[in-house]
């Protein structure tokens, strides 16, 4: 694969936890990739397999779902019922021909800053080992894509505070992959 | 109520072979509530097959699509126009929605997804356990609720057999997990219920034609037809 | 496989292998433990057939079983055809019982699916149906020659049989039924007998089908007769016995004589002007003579028919 390869990485984080040690990783200026697309969500329990499956149909490299740590869900249990899902896609994928190691469940608090910034350096050096997802298209957006699955159930975006991971400068136009197959 | 499975994706995969414009067409009722066959799994199965034939350099169209009930043809109507446009028809109904698909858009190819497999009650949320056979002719008024011709592995008339051990069959699920032996629990409930003199009585042998045996069945309520 | 290159070495193959015209005729069991009957009918066959059909259950009604009453017949010196439904039986039992039958000296055996359930004497039985006639065929196909049971288990010795099928070639889609005995060649059908023939052009435009695809060449094809008792039987047949196709002319011609004697010597005269025809017709290797309850008729249809002596191949 090429060094320069730069996955698009899209996280689905608890608004009540790891999007707010993204948040804490920011504020303390620790270093993470800017691999790193995140998409709000209240609980992970709100996650759905066609939310991981849209984002990687549109051709996102990796995808994870950052959740409370298990028994701190302030749903109880919506972070085990995305861990759930997310081994249910683990799954599925070997059968459409992708690895499953292109979607994981990470568990944080929001005090462990660090802890997001490691998850997704590790993370990110798992999907650069892998390589491109082979369904990545040109002008499609994955991170659009995924936002227009989960748009039901995500909060709105808010920068976090301080972020060391920039908005990638050429963001596609946000539109989600239309249901037809392969485009040219 | 009626439960599916879906099939295997590489079943699948050959029942859709060579068609370029896949219509994978959910069910709102039955398959919808036992998680296998209802618009959420349609949409998940039309995004791996458009996964997998872009993986494998193939230019498919997948859409998908939900009837509230296949099996009633008043619901298809409001499909027909994405049936039409599909060069197959992958019905994630039981096999009576399927087969009304079938029926009502012959001859366009309408295939299963799933595979239906039972009349189950739900245990817990997720699990199921088949409960009826559809036999015809019920015997559960003096088997003290308990159906011997599907909890009962052999169909016994006159259970236990010989190899009811502890309350459970000498057979097991599929995932060797020990099923409960139906007689014993009809003999417990009887008891419970100071019935169990009707454990003591040769049950004849069943009429089996009024199940499949005596060839496809049909049911007309002459007091409701249309006038 | 037999050391003389036969599949099972019994008269009827050596007979059709040798290129004669074969003549099978048929025994039903009886509705009782009474073994004199099958012994009776064997008696009157003797020398008349090369191997007679011993019914299964026949039209779904309680009899003797085929497998007792075909070793009865053979004690009896004529050889059975073994008639094995698919109603009655699992996969287990067929295979039990094929083997048993070898042991005890059958090597004919006729796979079929049976008259369901309904049409006999115990219609709320639970019809079997775990394997269909063609799987059947195949099941018992990979025994001989494969020495495996279905499940794929290996035996030490094969049962020798030589495997017959069943066609009807005036059932619906017409179309499709050459076809269908195509597919029972595939799965190793060794010869077959149609359902009683009385309409003669449309079996002759059934065969021409089967020519075209070449089966005849492929298979040992004995057309089926049914002598007509009266025009009773004739009507009958007509009406309530169902994939037979009985032409309007034939009732005519049986309600143009007498009942009796003169309607018996008639529906003789017919079967055997019928075996004449269905000689020539190519692709035809013997006739299946089907007397249903009359079986003292068949010697003198046979001979009539100028097909005595019945062939002996060593």
């Amino acid at each position: 694969m090429a060094d320069d390869f730069e996955p698009e990485i899209i996280v689905f984080a608890c608004h009540y936890c790891a999007y707010a040690a993204a948040d804490l990783a920011g504020s303390m200026r620790l270093q993470y990739p800017s691999t790193i697309r995140m998409i709000k969500l209240p609980c992970t329990g709100k996650l759905e397999v066609i939310h991981l499956l849209r984002a990687l149909e549109a051709g996102a490299d990796g995808v994870y779902a950052a959740g409370c740590l298990e028994g701190e869900c302030h749903y109880l249990k919506g972070n085990l019922w995305a861990r759930k899902r997310v081994e249910h896609v683990k799954r599925l994928l070997p059968e459409v021909g992708l690895e499953p190691e292109r979607v994981e469940m990470y568990n944080m608090s929001s005090a462990q800053g660090p802890e997001f910034a490691r998850v997704a350096t590790e993370f990110t050096e798992r999907i650069k080992a892998l390589g491109p997802n082979p369904l990545r298209r040109h002008g499609v957006s994955p991170h659009a894509a995924a936002r227009e699955a989960a748009r039901d159930v995500a909060l709105p975006d808010e920068a976090p505070a301080g972020a060391a991971a920039p908005a990638p400068a050429a963001e596609a136009p946000a539109q989600a992959p239309t249901e037809k197959g392969p485009a040219a | 109520m009626i439960t599916a499975e879906r099939k295997p994706f590489d079943e699948i995969l050959e029942l859709v072979d060579g068609h370029n414009k896949i219509l994978v067409a959910g069910c709102d009722t039955c398959v919808a509530i036992c998680l296998t066959g209802g618009e959420k799994e349609a949409e998940i199965l039309a995004s791996e097959l458009r996964m997998k034939a872009q993986a494998d350099g193939r230019e498919v169209e997948v859409e998908h699509t939900a009837a509230i009930r296949q099996c009633e043809w008043e619901y298809l109507d409001m499909i027909a126009a994405k049936v039409d446009e599909a060069d197959v028809v992958l019905s994630m109904a039981c096999g009576i929605g399927i087969q009304s698909m079938a029926e009502k858009f012959a001859p366009k190819l309408v295939v299963p997804a799933v595979n239906t497999n039972m009349l189950g009650m739900p245990q817990e949320h997720a699990v199921w356990l088949e409960r009826c056979g559809a036999c015809g002719e019920c015997v559960i008024g003096e088997t003290a609720g308990i159906c011997p011709v599907v909890r009962c592995s052999k169909s016994l008339m006159n259970g236990p057999c010989g190899g009811s051990h502890d309350g459970k069959c000498e057979v097991t699920t599929p995932e060797k997990e020990d099923i409960d032996c139906a007689w014993h629990l009809i003999w417990e409930r009887l008891k419970a219920q100071g019935r169990e003199e009707l454990m003591h009585k040769i049950r004849p042998p069943k009429d089996w034609s009024k199940s499949s045996s005596g060839g496809p069945r049909k049911m007309v309520k002459e007091e409701a037809k249309p006038v | 496989m037999t050391d003389d290159g036969y599949k099972a070495g019994s008269n009827l193959e050596k007979v059709l292998a040798a290129g004669k015209f074969a003549v099978t005729g048929e025994c039903g069991p009886p509705k009782s433990a009474d073994g004199s009957v099958i012994e009776k009918k064997a008696q009157m066959l003797k020398g008349y057939v090369d191997a007679v059909n011993i019914t299964d259950n026949q039209t779904a009604v309680v009899r003797v079983s085929s497998m007792a009453s075909g070793v009865q017949v053979q004690q009896n010196g004529v050889e059975a055809i073994m008639q094995m439904t698919c109603r009655d039986r699992n996969r287990l039992a067929m295979q039990a019982d094929i083997l048993g039958a070898s042991v005890l000296g059958i090597k004919n055996v006729l796979c079929l699916t049976g008259d369901h359930m309904s049409f006999g004497n115990h219609p709320e039985a639970k019809g079997v149906h775990d394997l269909d006639a063609i799987n059947l065929i195949k099941m018992y196909k990979d025994m001989r020659d494969e020495k495996k049971f279905q499940c794929g288990e290996e035996m030490p010795v094969a049962p020798a049989l030589y495997i017959g099928c069943a066609e009807n070639p005036f059932a619906d889609p017409f179309e499709f039924r050459a076809l269908r005995l195509q597919k029972k060649i595939a799965a190793g059908a060794d010869f077959m007998q149609t359902q009683c023939i009385f309409n003669v052009p449309k079996f002759k435009e059934w065969m021409k089908e089967v020519r075209a695809l070449g089966l005849h060449q492929e298979i040992k094809i004995l057309a089926g007769i049914t002598p007509l008792k009266g025009v009773g039987a004739a009507k009958y047949m007509k009406n309530f016995v169902p994939g037979i196709d009985v032409p309007q002319e034939i009732v005519d011609r049986m309600a143009s004589v007498e009942k009796g004697p003169p309607a018996q010597a008639e529906g003789k005269k017919l079967a055997v002007e019928m075996i004449k025809e269905l000689a020539e017709v190519e692709g035809v290797a013997g006739v299946h003579i089907m007397a249903v309850e009359w079986e003292e008729a068949v010697p003198e249809i046979v001979e009539t028919a100028g097909l005595l002596p019945r062939p002996a191949v060593a």
